[in-house]
Protein backbone atom coordinates (compact mmCIF):
# COMPACT_ATOMS: atom_id res chain seq x y z
CA UNK A 1 0.00 0.00 0.00
CA UNK A 2 1.14 3.67 -0.78
CA UNK A 3 1.79 6.33 2.17
CA UNK A 4 -1.13 8.24 1.98
CA UNK A 5 1.46 11.65 2.38
CA UNK A 6 4.46 11.54 0.46
CA UNK A 7 6.86 14.34 0.28
CA UNK A 8 10.07 14.10 -1.88
CA UNK A 9 12.34 16.13 -1.82
CA UNK A 10 10.15 19.52 -1.85
CA UNK A 11 11.51 23.07 -2.18
CA UNK A 12 9.64 25.89 -1.37
CA UNK A 13 10.80 29.69 -2.02
CA UNK A 14 9.64 32.37 -1.13
CA UNK A 15 11.24 34.74 -3.69
CA UNK A 16 14.89 34.91 -2.81
CA UNK A 17 14.29 32.95 0.49
CA UNK A 18 14.00 29.00 0.71
CA UNK A 19 11.27 28.37 3.37
CA UNK A 20 11.70 24.29 2.20
CA UNK A 21 14.78 22.92 2.16
CA UNK A 22 14.62 19.38 0.32
CA UNK A 23 12.25 18.36 2.41
CA UNK A 24 11.44 14.45 2.49
CA UNK A 25 8.70 12.65 4.50
CA UNK A 26 6.05 9.67 4.17
CA UNK A 27 3.18 9.20 6.14
CA UNK A 28 1.97 5.87 6.56
CA UNK A 29 -2.31 4.83 6.64
CA UNK A 30 -3.46 5.45 10.52
CA UNK A 31 0.05 6.71 11.04
CA UNK A 32 -0.12 10.08 13.38
CA UNK A 33 3.44 12.07 13.10
CA UNK A 34 3.91 15.28 14.96
CA UNK A 35 6.18 18.08 13.76
CA UNK A 36 7.78 20.10 16.12
CA UNK A 37 10.63 23.05 15.59
CA UNK A 38 11.33 26.21 16.15
CA UNK A 39 9.02 28.96 14.74
CA UNK A 40 10.00 30.32 11.23
CA UNK A 41 11.27 26.37 10.86
CA UNK A 42 8.84 26.24 7.81
CA UNK A 43 5.72 23.42 9.75
CA UNK A 44 3.12 25.43 8.64
CA UNK A 45 4.54 25.80 4.82
CA UNK A 46 4.83 21.96 4.36
CA UNK A 47 1.30 21.30 5.48
CA UNK A 48 0.26 24.65 3.27
CA UNK A 49 2.26 22.77 0.64
CA UNK A 50 0.63 19.11 1.49
CA UNK A 51 -2.39 20.47 1.49
CA UNK A 52 -2.33 22.78 -1.97
CA UNK A 53 -2.26 26.22 -0.41
CA UNK A 54 0.91 26.78 -1.63
CA UNK A 55 2.76 25.65 -4.52
CA UNK A 56 5.87 23.86 -4.35
CA UNK A 57 9.25 24.56 -6.44
CA UNK A 58 11.00 21.65 -6.91
CA UNK A 59 10.53 17.89 -6.00
CA UNK A 60 6.79 16.18 -6.00
CA UNK A 61 4.30 15.44 -3.23
CA UNK A 62 1.55 12.33 -3.58
CA UNK A 63 -1.60 11.96 -1.45
CA UNK A 64 -2.71 8.34 -1.76
CA UNK A 65 -0.36 7.60 -4.77
CA UNK A 66 -1.73 10.45 -7.02
CA UNK A 67 0.74 13.73 -7.53
CA UNK A 68 -0.42 16.77 -5.66
CA UNK A 69 -1.08 19.69 -8.63
CA UNK A 70 0.35 17.51 -11.18
CA UNK A 71 -0.44 15.53 -14.03
CA UNK A 72 2.51 13.35 -15.24
CA UNK A 73 3.60 13.29 -19.17
CA UNK A 74 6.58 11.46 -19.68
CA UNK A 75 9.33 13.43 -17.41
CA UNK A 76 7.42 16.43 -16.58
CA UNK A 77 4.77 17.43 -14.49
CA UNK A 78 2.09 19.34 -16.44
CA UNK A 79 -0.22 21.57 -13.44
CA UNK A 80 -3.17 20.53 -13.19
CA UNK A 81 -6.66 22.81 -13.41
CA UNK A 82 -8.28 24.89 -10.47
CA UNK A 83 -10.74 22.06 -10.63
CA UNK A 84 -8.67 18.95 -10.36
CA UNK A 85 -6.92 20.60 -7.50
CA UNK A 86 -10.06 21.86 -5.83
CA UNK A 87 -10.79 17.94 -6.08
CA UNK A 88 -7.45 16.62 -4.77
CA UNK A 89 -8.02 18.84 -1.76
CA UNK A 90 -10.42 17.57 -0.52
CA UNK A 91 -8.46 14.32 0.22
CA UNK A 92 -6.35 16.60 2.82
CA UNK A 93 -8.69 18.10 5.42
CA UNK A 94 -6.58 20.85 7.17
CA UNK A 95 -7.31 22.24 10.83
CA UNK A 96 -6.11 25.91 10.95
CA UNK A 97 -4.56 28.08 14.10
CA UNK A 98 -7.44 30.03 13.68
CA UNK A 99 -10.07 27.72 13.04
CA UNK A 100 -11.17 29.68 10.13
CA UNK A 101 -14.85 28.53 10.74
CA UNK A 102 -17.08 30.66 8.42
CA UNK A 103 -18.84 33.20 10.82
CA UNK A 104 -22.00 33.23 8.62
CA UNK A 105 -23.05 30.05 8.77
CA UNK A 106 -24.23 28.17 11.41
CA UNK A 107 -22.03 25.33 12.71
CA UNK A 108 -24.19 22.72 11.01
CA UNK A 109 -24.15 24.63 7.75
CA UNK A 110 -20.41 24.96 8.07
CA UNK A 111 -20.04 20.95 8.38
CA UNK A 112 -22.43 20.76 5.47
CA UNK A 113 -20.97 23.06 3.18
CA UNK A 114 -18.39 20.66 1.62
CA UNK A 115 -19.91 17.49 1.53
CA UNK A 116 -23.27 18.56 0.19
CA UNK A 117 -22.15 21.83 -1.86
CA UNK A 118 -18.91 20.83 -2.94
CA UNK A 119 -18.93 16.61 -3.42
CA UNK A 120 -22.62 16.51 -3.91
CA UNK A 121 -23.76 14.34 -1.82
CA UNK A 122 -27.30 13.10 -0.28
CA UNK A 123 -28.13 16.04 1.81
CA UNK A 124 -29.89 13.72 4.50
CA UNK A 125 -26.72 11.49 4.54
CA UNK A 126 -24.52 14.44 5.13
CA UNK A 127 -26.65 15.65 7.86
CA UNK A 128 -27.15 12.62 9.69
CA UNK A 129 -23.14 12.34 9.48
CA UNK A 130 -22.71 15.87 10.32
CA UNK A 131 -24.50 15.32 13.51
CA UNK A 132 -22.88 12.27 14.53
CA UNK A 133 -19.51 14.12 14.25
CA UNK A 134 -20.82 16.74 16.19
CA UNK A 135 -21.85 14.15 19.04
CA UNK A 136 -18.20 13.05 18.47
CA UNK A 137 -16.43 16.40 19.25
CA UNK A 138 -19.24 16.74 22.50
CA UNK A 139 -20.68 19.92 20.36
CA UNK A 140 -24.33 17.96 19.56
CA UNK A 141 -26.17 21.02 21.16
CA UNK A 142 -24.61 23.74 19.21
CA UNK A 143 -25.50 22.86 15.78
CA UNK A 144 -27.85 25.82 15.32
CA UNK A 145 -25.42 28.43 16.61
CA UNK A 146 -22.93 30.33 15.10
CA UNK A 147 -19.32 30.41 15.76
CA UNK A 148 -19.00 33.96 17.16
CA UNK A 149 -21.18 31.92 20.14
CA UNK A 150 -19.07 29.33 20.66
CA UNK A 151 -15.53 29.38 22.60
CA UNK A 152 -12.40 29.11 21.11
CA UNK A 153 -11.82 25.48 21.96
CA UNK A 154 -15.66 25.02 21.06
CA UNK A 155 -15.16 26.73 17.45
CA UNK A 156 -11.65 24.46 17.25
CA UNK A 157 -13.79 21.19 17.87
CA UNK A 158 -16.19 22.08 15.05
CA UNK A 159 -13.19 22.80 12.66
CA UNK A 160 -11.95 19.66 13.08
CA UNK A 161 -15.83 18.01 12.75
CA UNK A 162 -16.09 20.15 9.18
CA UNK A 163 -12.67 18.54 7.96
CA UNK A 164 -13.59 15.33 9.22
CA UNK A 165 -17.01 15.85 7.20
CA UNK A 166 -14.79 15.82 3.92
CA UNK A 167 -13.88 12.06 4.72
CA UNK A 168 -10.21 12.92 3.90
CA UNK A 169 -7.61 10.65 3.73
CA UNK A 170 -5.50 12.63 5.68
CA UNK A 171 -6.17 15.44 8.60
CA UNK A 172 -3.29 17.79 8.99
CA UNK A 173 -3.56 20.43 11.99
CA UNK A 174 -1.27 23.83 12.04
CA UNK A 175 -0.72 24.67 15.76
CA UNK A 176 -4.56 23.73 16.54
CA UNK A 177 -4.07 24.66 20.23
CA UNK A 178 -1.76 27.83 19.91
CA UNK A 179 -4.70 30.56 19.66
CA UNK A 180 -6.49 28.94 22.74
CA UNK A 181 -6.83 30.09 26.54
CA UNK A 182 -4.82 27.21 28.14
CA UNK A 183 -7.82 26.10 30.03
CA UNK A 184 -9.52 25.10 26.52
CA UNK A 185 -6.51 23.48 25.13
CA UNK A 186 -7.31 19.89 27.10
CA UNK A 187 -10.48 19.73 25.21
CA UNK A 188 -9.17 19.67 21.52
CA UNK A 189 -6.20 17.56 22.67
CA UNK A 190 -8.40 15.27 24.22
CA UNK A 191 -10.73 15.42 20.70
CA UNK A 192 -7.76 14.83 18.65
CA UNK A 193 -6.39 11.91 20.95
CA UNK A 194 -9.69 9.43 20.11
CA UNK A 195 -9.26 10.65 16.69
CA UNK A 196 -5.82 9.97 16.36
CA UNK A 197 -6.63 6.02 18.33
CA UNK A 198 -9.78 5.89 15.63
CA UNK A 199 -6.92 5.23 13.27
CA UNK A 200 -7.21 8.56 11.34
CA UNK A 201 -4.21 9.74 9.11
CA UNK A 202 -2.34 12.83 11.39
CA UNK A 203 0.19 15.33 10.89
CA UNK A 204 0.31 17.75 13.83
CA UNK A 205 2.51 20.77 14.15
CA UNK A 206 2.14 22.02 17.69
CA UNK A 207 4.42 22.60 20.68
CA UNK A 208 2.80 20.38 23.17
CA UNK A 209 5.11 18.13 23.71
CA UNK A 210 3.43 15.70 26.07
CA UNK A 211 0.59 15.45 23.70
CA UNK A 212 3.34 14.25 21.05
CA UNK A 213 4.89 11.55 23.47
CA UNK A 214 1.46 10.34 24.22
CA UNK A 215 0.00 9.78 21.06
CA UNK A 216 2.80 10.45 18.00
CA UNK A 217 3.96 7.12 16.02
CA UNK A 218 6.52 9.46 14.94
CA UNK A 219 8.16 12.62 15.78
CA UNK A 220 9.43 14.87 13.05
CA UNK A 221 11.81 17.79 13.81
CA UNK A 222 12.23 20.65 11.78
CA UNK A 223 14.85 24.16 11.77
CA UNK A 224 15.58 26.20 9.17
CA UNK A 225 13.38 24.55 6.31
CA UNK A 226 14.70 21.26 6.69
CA UNK A 227 13.69 18.00 8.73
CA UNK A 228 17.08 17.51 10.99
CA UNK A 229 15.70 14.67 13.00
CA UNK A 230 13.15 12.01 12.89
CA UNK A 231 12.34 8.81 15.26
CA UNK A 232 9.94 7.85 17.66
CA UNK A 233 8.83 10.04 20.62
CA UNK A 234 11.17 7.94 23.02
CA UNK A 235 14.04 8.38 20.97
CA UNK A 236 13.06 12.23 20.38
CA UNK A 237 11.43 13.93 23.56
CA UNK A 238 12.83 11.44 26.01
CA UNK A 239 16.55 11.10 25.42
CA UNK A 240 17.08 13.32 22.28
CA UNK A 241 20.44 12.43 20.59
CA UNK A 242 20.15 15.32 18.10
CA UNK A 243 22.03 18.08 19.89
CA UNK A 244 19.95 20.99 18.31
CA UNK A 245 16.64 18.61 19.32
CA UNK A 246 17.43 17.88 22.81
CA UNK A 247 17.95 21.99 23.37
CA UNK A 248 14.95 22.90 21.82
CA UNK A 249 12.81 19.90 24.03
CA UNK A 250 14.71 21.61 26.77
CA UNK A 251 13.57 24.83 26.35
CA UNK A 252 9.84 24.29 25.75
CA UNK A 253 9.20 21.34 28.57
CA UNK B 1 -6.83 66.86 59.67
CA UNK B 2 -9.46 64.51 61.52
CA UNK B 3 -8.47 61.23 59.33
CA UNK B 4 -4.97 60.85 59.70
CA UNK B 5 -4.65 57.52 59.07
CA UNK B 6 -5.48 55.36 56.25
CA UNK B 7 -8.06 52.82 55.89
CA UNK B 8 -9.16 50.17 53.47
CA UNK B 9 -12.49 48.98 52.56
CA UNK B 10 -13.51 45.47 52.13
CA UNK B 11 -12.24 45.36 48.52
CA UNK B 12 -8.72 46.45 49.71
CA UNK B 13 -9.13 50.03 48.52
CA UNK B 14 -8.13 53.04 50.41
CA UNK B 15 -10.54 55.33 51.41
CA UNK B 16 -8.30 57.34 53.93
CA UNK B 17 -7.98 60.14 51.28
CA UNK B 18 -11.22 60.34 49.71
CA UNK B 19 -12.37 60.32 53.24
CA UNK B 20 -10.64 63.68 53.96
CA UNK B 21 -13.20 65.59 51.50
CA UNK B 22 -16.33 63.77 52.96
CA UNK B 23 -15.62 64.40 56.87
CA UNK B 24 -18.83 64.89 58.57
CA UNK B 25 -21.47 64.03 55.65
CA UNK B 26 -24.84 62.29 55.93
CA UNK B 27 -24.44 60.07 52.79
CA UNK B 28 -27.91 58.60 53.09
CA UNK B 29 -28.59 62.49 51.84
CA UNK B 30 -25.56 63.40 49.59
CA UNK B 31 -27.38 64.28 46.20
CA UNK B 32 -25.70 64.70 42.79
CA UNK B 33 -26.86 67.42 41.19
CA UNK B 34 -28.02 68.01 37.43
CA UNK B 35 -27.89 71.53 36.20
CA UNK B 36 -29.74 73.17 33.98
CA UNK B 37 -29.10 72.55 30.16
CA UNK B 38 -28.50 75.87 29.11
CA UNK B 39 -26.47 75.11 25.98
CA UNK B 40 -29.10 72.75 24.58
CA UNK B 41 -32.25 75.08 25.69
CA UNK B 42 -30.67 77.89 23.44
CA UNK B 43 -29.61 75.90 20.56
CA UNK B 44 -33.07 74.63 20.48
CA UNK B 45 -34.49 78.07 20.61
CA UNK B 46 -32.45 79.01 17.72
CA UNK B 47 -33.56 76.08 15.74
CA UNK B 48 -37.19 76.95 15.92
CA UNK B 49 -36.85 80.32 15.27
CA UNK B 50 -34.76 79.46 12.32
CA UNK B 51 -37.82 77.03 11.40
CA UNK B 52 -40.07 79.22 11.67
CA UNK B 53 -38.33 81.90 9.34
CA UNK B 54 -38.03 79.47 6.55
CA UNK B 55 -41.83 78.63 7.01
CA UNK B 56 -42.75 82.14 7.45
CA UNK B 57 -40.73 82.79 3.95
CA UNK B 58 -42.32 79.85 1.83
CA UNK B 59 -45.73 81.06 3.34
CA UNK B 60 -45.28 84.74 2.30
CA UNK B 61 -43.45 84.05 -0.86
CA UNK B 62 -45.42 83.81 -4.04
CA UNK B 63 -45.61 79.84 -4.42
CA UNK B 64 -49.11 78.89 -5.44
CA UNK B 65 -49.04 75.43 -3.16
CA UNK B 66 -52.38 74.39 -4.82
CA UNK B 67 -50.16 73.78 -8.31
CA UNK B 68 -47.92 70.96 -6.38
CA UNK B 69 -50.78 69.44 -4.85
CA UNK B 70 -52.65 69.44 -7.89
CA UNK B 71 -49.20 68.12 -10.13
CA UNK B 72 -47.97 65.58 -7.48
CA UNK B 73 -49.73 62.69 -8.70
CA UNK B 74 -50.47 63.90 -12.28
CA UNK B 75 -49.47 61.16 -14.97
CA UNK B 76 -46.63 63.28 -16.84
CA UNK B 77 -45.28 63.31 -13.09
CA UNK B 78 -45.65 59.89 -12.40
CA UNK B 79 -44.04 58.57 -15.53
CA UNK B 80 -41.21 60.63 -14.68
CA UNK B 81 -41.19 59.25 -10.95
CA UNK B 82 -41.25 55.56 -12.93
CA UNK B 83 -38.17 56.87 -14.78
CA UNK B 84 -36.08 57.86 -12.18
CA UNK B 85 -37.16 54.21 -10.05
CA UNK B 86 -36.22 52.12 -13.77
CA UNK B 87 -33.34 54.00 -14.45
CA UNK B 88 -31.64 53.96 -10.56
CA UNK B 89 -32.62 50.16 -10.57
CA UNK B 90 -30.76 48.83 -13.75
CA UNK B 91 -27.60 51.85 -13.34
CA UNK B 92 -27.05 50.19 -9.59
CA UNK B 93 -27.67 46.34 -11.24
CA UNK B 94 -25.03 47.18 -13.77
CA UNK B 95 -22.94 49.06 -11.49
CA UNK B 96 -22.74 46.22 -9.01
CA UNK B 97 -22.61 43.54 -11.36
CA UNK B 98 -19.57 45.16 -13.46
CA UNK B 99 -17.95 46.66 -9.96
CA UNK B 100 -18.48 42.89 -8.73
CA UNK B 101 -16.54 41.38 -11.32
CA UNK B 102 -14.15 44.09 -11.94
CA UNK B 103 -13.20 43.99 -8.41
CA UNK B 104 -12.59 40.25 -8.54
CA UNK B 105 -10.54 40.76 -11.90
CA UNK B 106 -8.63 43.07 -10.12
CA UNK B 107 -7.55 40.76 -7.02
CA UNK B 108 -6.65 37.77 -9.75
CA UNK B 109 -3.52 35.99 -10.59
CA UNK B 110 -3.81 37.17 -13.96
CA UNK B 111 -2.11 39.98 -15.37
CA UNK B 112 -3.70 40.68 -18.23
CA UNK B 113 -7.00 41.20 -16.21
CA UNK B 114 -5.78 43.26 -13.20
CA UNK B 115 -4.37 45.63 -15.75
CA UNK B 116 -7.86 45.71 -17.86
CA UNK B 117 -9.83 46.15 -14.66
CA UNK B 118 -7.01 48.82 -13.36
CA UNK B 119 -7.52 50.53 -16.57
CA UNK B 120 -11.53 50.77 -16.31
CA UNK B 121 -11.54 52.27 -13.38
CA UNK B 122 -9.11 54.68 -14.24
CA UNK B 123 -10.79 55.52 -16.77
CA UNK B 124 -14.48 55.71 -15.93
CA UNK B 125 -13.73 56.76 -12.79
CA UNK B 126 -12.16 60.08 -14.26
CA UNK B 127 -14.52 61.25 -16.81
CA UNK B 128 -17.58 63.25 -15.33
CA UNK B 129 -20.41 61.15 -15.69
CA UNK B 130 -22.38 63.81 -17.97
CA UNK B 131 -19.65 63.66 -20.05
CA UNK B 132 -20.15 59.68 -20.75
CA UNK B 133 -24.09 60.42 -21.00
CA UNK B 134 -23.26 62.64 -24.23
CA UNK B 135 -20.91 60.22 -25.26
CA UNK B 136 -22.60 57.51 -25.68
CA UNK B 137 -25.43 59.37 -26.72
CA UNK B 138 -23.57 60.90 -29.40
CA UNK B 139 -22.04 57.60 -31.05
CA UNK B 140 -23.61 57.78 -34.10
CA UNK B 141 -21.18 60.89 -34.96
CA UNK B 142 -18.90 58.03 -35.22
CA UNK B 143 -20.14 54.95 -35.70
CA UNK B 144 -23.17 55.22 -37.76
CA UNK B 145 -23.63 51.40 -37.79
CA UNK B 146 -23.16 49.22 -35.02
CA UNK B 147 -21.55 45.25 -35.85
CA UNK B 148 -20.01 42.47 -34.31
CA UNK B 149 -16.90 42.35 -36.45
CA UNK B 150 -18.91 42.77 -39.29
CA UNK B 151 -21.84 40.74 -38.04
CA UNK B 152 -25.33 41.68 -37.00
CA UNK B 153 -25.25 45.59 -38.24
CA UNK B 154 -27.69 47.72 -36.61
CA UNK B 155 -28.11 51.77 -36.54
CA UNK B 156 -26.58 53.47 -34.12
CA UNK B 157 -29.34 55.68 -33.77
CA UNK B 158 -31.78 52.75 -33.46
CA UNK B 159 -29.85 51.39 -30.53
CA UNK B 160 -29.02 53.86 -28.33
CA UNK B 161 -32.05 55.84 -27.23
CA UNK B 162 -32.18 58.16 -24.55
CA UNK B 163 -32.76 55.02 -21.87
CA UNK B 164 -30.06 52.59 -23.21
CA UNK B 165 -27.18 55.75 -23.66
CA UNK B 166 -28.53 56.40 -19.70
CA UNK B 167 -28.21 53.35 -18.64
CA UNK B 168 -24.55 52.74 -19.99
CA UNK B 169 -23.52 56.19 -19.21
CA UNK B 170 -24.65 55.93 -15.27
CA UNK B 171 -23.89 52.20 -14.91
CA UNK B 172 -20.50 51.67 -16.51
CA UNK B 173 -19.46 54.55 -14.28
CA UNK B 174 -21.22 53.29 -11.11
CA UNK B 175 -19.20 49.73 -12.06
CA UNK B 176 -16.03 51.56 -11.73
CA UNK B 177 -17.00 53.28 -8.15
CA UNK B 178 -18.93 50.05 -6.82
CA UNK B 179 -15.82 47.69 -7.56
CA UNK B 180 -13.46 49.63 -5.30
CA UNK B 181 -16.37 49.21 -2.80
CA UNK B 182 -16.35 45.58 -3.20
CA UNK B 183 -12.68 45.04 -3.17
CA UNK B 184 -12.22 47.01 0.41
CA UNK B 185 -15.46 44.41 1.63
CA UNK B 186 -13.60 41.30 0.10
CA UNK B 187 -9.82 42.65 1.78
CA UNK B 188 -11.74 43.16 5.03
CA UNK B 189 -12.56 39.51 4.96
CA UNK B 190 -9.97 37.45 6.84
CA UNK B 191 -7.32 35.42 3.90
CA UNK B 192 -7.73 32.28 6.33
CA UNK B 193 -11.55 32.36 4.94
CA UNK B 194 -10.32 31.64 1.61
CA UNK B 195 -7.79 29.07 2.40
CA UNK B 196 -10.55 27.05 4.39
CA UNK B 197 -13.09 27.35 1.98
CA UNK B 198 -10.42 25.78 -0.27
CA UNK B 199 -9.61 23.07 2.17
CA UNK B 200 -12.93 22.02 1.93
CA UNK B 201 -12.46 21.52 -1.89
CA UNK B 202 -14.00 24.84 -3.40
CA UNK B 203 -12.59 26.34 -6.45
CA UNK B 204 -11.03 30.25 -5.98
CA UNK B 205 -13.85 31.33 -7.90
CA UNK B 206 -16.93 29.51 -5.74
CA UNK B 207 -15.14 29.94 -2.22
CA UNK B 208 -15.10 33.91 -3.58
CA UNK B 209 -18.64 33.86 -4.02
CA UNK B 210 -19.92 32.04 -1.43
CA UNK B 211 -17.79 32.14 1.33
CA UNK B 212 -15.39 35.86 0.95
CA UNK B 213 -18.31 38.15 -1.00
CA UNK B 214 -21.14 37.22 1.62
CA UNK B 215 -18.92 38.53 4.67
CA UNK B 216 -17.50 41.37 2.81
CA UNK B 217 -21.58 41.94 2.21
CA UNK B 218 -21.46 43.49 5.63
CA UNK B 219 -19.01 46.16 4.50
CA UNK B 220 -20.06 46.19 1.17
CA UNK B 221 -23.99 47.35 1.36
CA UNK B 222 -23.46 50.53 3.29
CA UNK B 223 -21.49 52.25 0.84
CA UNK B 224 -23.38 50.79 -2.31
CA UNK B 225 -26.76 51.82 0.08
CA UNK B 226 -24.77 55.77 -0.03
CA UNK B 227 -24.30 55.01 -3.82
CA UNK B 228 -27.70 53.79 -4.89
CA UNK B 229 -29.03 57.18 -2.98
CA UNK B 230 -26.68 59.03 -4.69
CA UNK B 231 -27.95 56.86 -8.50
CA UNK B 232 -31.38 58.54 -7.57
CA UNK B 233 -30.02 62.01 -7.88
CA UNK B 234 -27.65 61.26 -10.60
CA UNK B 235 -30.07 59.59 -13.00
CA UNK B 236 -31.40 63.61 -13.07
CA UNK B 237 -28.33 63.83 -15.86
CA UNK B 238 -30.59 61.39 -18.11
CA UNK B 239 -32.86 64.58 -18.50
CA UNK B 240 -30.21 66.17 -20.97
CA UNK B 241 -29.97 63.60 -23.23
CA UNK B 242 -34.03 63.51 -23.70
CA UNK B 243 -34.79 60.83 -21.31
CA UNK B 244 -37.73 60.98 -19.37
CA UNK B 245 -37.35 60.88 -15.57
CA UNK B 246 -38.55 63.18 -13.31
CA UNK B 247 -36.44 66.37 -13.67
CA UNK B 248 -37.30 66.58 -17.28
CA UNK B 249 -40.98 65.52 -17.02
CA UNK B 250 -41.55 68.55 -14.29
CA UNK B 251 -39.29 71.07 -16.92
CA UNK B 252 -41.81 70.00 -19.70
CA UNK B 253 -44.94 70.89 -17.36
CA UNK B 254 -43.28 74.82 -16.63
CA UNK B 255 -41.98 75.10 -19.68
CA UNK B 256 -45.76 74.95 -20.23
CA UNK B 257 -46.94 76.71 -17.15
CA UNK B 258 -44.14 79.17 -15.83
CA UNK B 259 -44.85 77.82 -12.21
CA UNK B 260 -40.82 76.90 -11.85
CA UNK B 261 -40.53 76.88 -8.49
CA UNK B 262 -44.15 74.62 -7.75
CA UNK B 263 -42.76 71.78 -9.78
CA UNK B 264 -39.11 72.02 -8.81
CA UNK B 265 -40.86 71.73 -5.36
CA UNK B 266 -43.26 68.60 -7.05
CA UNK B 267 -39.89 66.94 -7.91
CA UNK B 268 -37.91 67.65 -4.74
CA UNK B 269 -40.62 65.67 -3.34
CA UNK B 270 -40.37 62.64 -4.75
CA UNK B 271 -36.62 62.14 -4.52
CA UNK B 272 -36.96 62.73 -1.10
CA UNK B 273 -39.69 60.06 -1.19
CA UNK B 274 -37.50 57.75 -3.34
CA UNK B 275 -34.59 58.26 -0.88
CA UNK B 276 -36.49 57.36 2.46
CA UNK B 277 -37.92 54.05 1.14
CA UNK B 278 -33.95 53.18 -0.39
CA UNK B 279 -33.03 54.10 3.37
CA UNK B 280 -35.47 51.77 4.93
CA UNK B 281 -34.60 49.27 2.64
CA UNK B 282 -31.08 49.31 3.28
CA UNK B 283 -30.91 48.95 7.13
CA UNK B 284 -33.67 45.45 6.42
CA UNK B 285 -30.92 44.21 3.82
CA UNK B 286 -27.92 45.43 6.18
CA UNK B 287 -29.57 43.09 9.06
CA UNK B 288 -29.75 40.68 6.86
CA UNK B 289 -26.21 40.45 5.87
CA UNK B 290 -25.12 40.70 9.63
CA UNK B 291 -26.06 37.00 10.61
CA UNK B 292 -23.37 35.55 12.54
CA UNK B 293 -22.19 38.45 13.91
CA UNK B 294 -24.84 39.39 16.59
CA UNK B 295 -24.40 38.09 19.86
CA UNK B 296 -26.84 34.91 20.57
CA UNK B 297 -28.58 35.35 17.42
CA UNK B 298 -31.86 35.12 16.59
CA UNK B 299 -33.42 31.70 15.60
CA UNK B 300 -31.57 31.26 12.61
CA UNK B 301 -33.92 31.07 9.61
CA UNK B 302 -31.57 28.91 7.57
CA UNK B 303 -32.27 25.77 9.92
CA UNK B 304 -35.67 25.64 10.48
CA UNK B 305 -35.65 21.91 11.18
CA UNK B 306 -32.26 21.93 12.83
CA UNK B 307 -33.76 21.01 15.92
CA UNK B 308 -35.80 18.27 15.18
CA UNK B 309 -33.30 16.48 13.01
CA UNK B 310 -30.57 16.89 16.07
CA UNK B 311 -33.40 14.92 18.77
CA UNK B 312 -33.92 12.34 16.32
CA UNK B 313 -30.52 11.70 15.41
N1 LIG C 1 3.79 34.05 2.37
C1 LIG C 1 5.07 34.15 2.74
N2 LIG C 1 5.88 35.04 2.12
C2 LIG C 1 7.17 35.16 2.48
N3 LIG C 1 7.76 34.43 3.44
C3 LIG C 1 7.01 33.53 4.10
C4 LIG C 1 5.63 33.35 3.79
N4 LIG C 1 5.13 32.39 4.60
C5 LIG C 1 6.16 32.00 5.38
N5 LIG C 1 7.28 32.67 5.09
C6 LIG C 1 8.59 32.48 5.70
O1 LIG C 1 8.91 31.13 5.63
C7 LIG C 1 9.53 30.69 6.83
C8 LIG C 1 8.77 29.51 7.37
O2 LIG C 1 7.49 29.93 7.81
P1 LIG C 1 6.46 28.93 8.49
O3 LIG C 1 6.32 27.73 7.65
O4 LIG C 1 5.23 29.71 8.76
O5 LIG C 1 7.20 28.57 9.84
P2 LIG C 1 6.63 27.83 11.13
O6 LIG C 1 5.24 27.40 10.85
O7 LIG C 1 7.57 26.69 11.35
O8 LIG C 1 6.70 28.82 12.24
C9 LIG C 1 9.52 31.87 7.78
O9 LIG C 1 10.80 32.44 7.77
C10 LIG C 1 8.53 32.82 7.18
O10 LIG C 1 8.92 34.16 7.41
MG1 LIG D 1 3.44 28.00 11.76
Amino acid sequence: MPPILQAIHVQKYYGAFQALKDVSLSVDRGEVVCIIGPSGSGKSTLLRCASQLESIDGGVITVDGEIAGYRRSGETLVPLGDVQIARQRQNVGMVFQRFNLFPHRSVLENLLEGPVRVQKRPVEECRKEALALLERVGLAAKAAAYPNELSGGQQQRVAIARALAMRPKILLFDEPTSALDPELVGEVLSVMKELAKSGMTMVVVTHEIAFCREVADRVVFMDGGAIIAAGSPEDMIVRPQNPRVASFISAVL
Amino acid sequence: MPFKQSRADAAGNNIGVAMQDLAGIDFQRLRISRPIPYRQIAASILLFVFLIFIAHAFWVGAIEWHYVSDYLFSAPILKGVRGTIVMTICAMVIGIFLGTAVAMMRMSANPALRWAATGYIWLFRGVPALLQLLLWFNLALIFPTLSLFGFFPVNTVDVMTPFVAALLGLGIQQGAYTAEVVRGGILSVDRGQMEAAQSIGMTRLRAMLTIVLPQAMRVIVPPIGNETIGMVKLTSLASVIQYSEVLRTVGDVYYANSRVIELLIVAGIWYMVIVTVLSIGQSYIEKYFSKGWGRAAEAPKALPDGPAAMGAA
